[in-house]
């Protein structure tokens, strides 16, 4: 017998790009603001989620964070210092989160009283780019120990986020950083990325980043009340 | 790399749609992939190699159409074609443009199914 052609044309990821949309209403009818950061392994995400969320919750934001990993508990347990919610999600080997596994792990959590919500994705700057997991926002974050051609080797990842933070910025001289040609060659890959210079340690560029994520959640949800009244 | 997921969802895909059709066996499947995926091809045809085993793709080929990038210049009102990834600019006046029109693909385009059995 002779074959047919079938006509198609579905999105292979489509399973998940369903459940990311599904998520992403869920989070909308909360109003809550969802962050997904993905670096290289040993960026510093932890940390600068770290002093993200203690400056929230200082400020009374309430905020949450979702910890993907590939073992250990130990990024959950560094955040939980922050006085987040923080839930670790082992990925027991898998080099991304899904959207299926935030939906698990979001379980009894009542998204109405958050305002943030942050997902540190796992350390690897390619497999996370292919997968939506219903966030407002995609935040690719760069330290100035990597090397300022990240963006060239892997702009797929780069493309894909609306923001980028230049982490560990206080190491910038011992590292002889060349901030020009990192901003160059962000610049190239993604034409008008917002770029944002940080060091979780010394609270460096922590600020501006601040009004940058309050300003996005309000762009967002142009009506939405603190959930917790702001001192 | 991701790819062997990659190919597993894209086996998901394609032996759902098969079924669906009737069809007893697939012997191509025809996959467009946009360059600004970051899915390498080779490894996604050695994962899809292992991803088909006892499913209806089985000793199936996989055809993949490779797309490149291409973006919209608001100053020529052009789209063209990067001829790398890393520059983000229009190829004819080099004005930096992040407005992508292809590329991001990672799309099941059709199959090729028969509906009986090879020895029937």
């Amino acid at each position: 017998m002779k074959p047919r052609i079938l006509e198609i044309t579905q999105g292979v990821l489509e399973k998940n790009d369903r459940l990311a949309q599904a998520l992403r209403t869920r989070f909308k009818a909360s109003e809550v603001y969802v962050i997904n950061m993905v670096s290289s392994p040993g960026t510093g995400k932890t940390a600068f989620l770290e002093a993200t969320l203690r400056m929230l919750i200082a400020e009374g934001h309430p905020a949450a964070a979702l910890v993907g990993d590939l073992e250990t508990e130990n990024d959950a347990k560094r955040l939980a210092r922050s006085g987040a919610a923080v839930r670790q999600i082992l990925t027991g080997g898998n080099c991304h989160l899904e959207a299926e596994m935030i939906e698990t792990n979001l379980q009894d959590w009542d998204l109405n009283e958050l305002e943030y919500l942050f997902i540190e994705n796992v350390g690897n700057l390619v497999c996370p780019a292919s997968y939506d997991l219903g966030e407002s926002l995609r935040l690719v974050l760069l330290s100035v120990t990597e090397g300022e051609d990240k963006p060239l080797k892997y702009p797929t990842v780069f493309n894909s986020a609306a923001a980028a933070i230049i982490t560990k910025a206080d190491l910038a001289e011992a590292v002889e950083f060349d901030r020009e040609a990192a901003l160059e060659n962000i610049e190239s890959v993604r034409p008008g990325m917002v770029v944002i210079e940080t060091s979780a340690k010394k609270g460096q560029g922590m600020e501006q980043w601040l009004a940058y994520l309050k300003a996005q959640r309000q762009k967002q949800y142009p009506t939405a009340k603190a959930v917790v009244g702001v001192k | 790399m991701h790819e062997l997921s990659i190919a597993y969802n894209l086996v998901e895909v394609a032996e759902k749609a098969a079924i669906e059709a009737k069809a007893i066996r697939v012997q191509a499947v025809y996959l467009r992939l946009g360059m600004l995926t970051g899915i390498v091809k080779d490894a996604l045809l050695f994962g899809y190699d292992v991803a088909v085993q006892g499913t209806l793709l089985e000793g199936s080929q996989l055809v993949v159409e490779e797309l490149p990038v291409i973006v919209y210049c608001a100053v020529c009102k052009t789209e063209t074609i990067l001829p790398d990834i890393q520059h983000f600019r229009c190829s004819l006046c080099n004005t930096p443009t992040g407005d992508i029109r292809q590329g991001k693909e990672l799309e099941l385009a059709s199959l090729e199914v028969v509906d009986e059995a090879p020895d029937s």
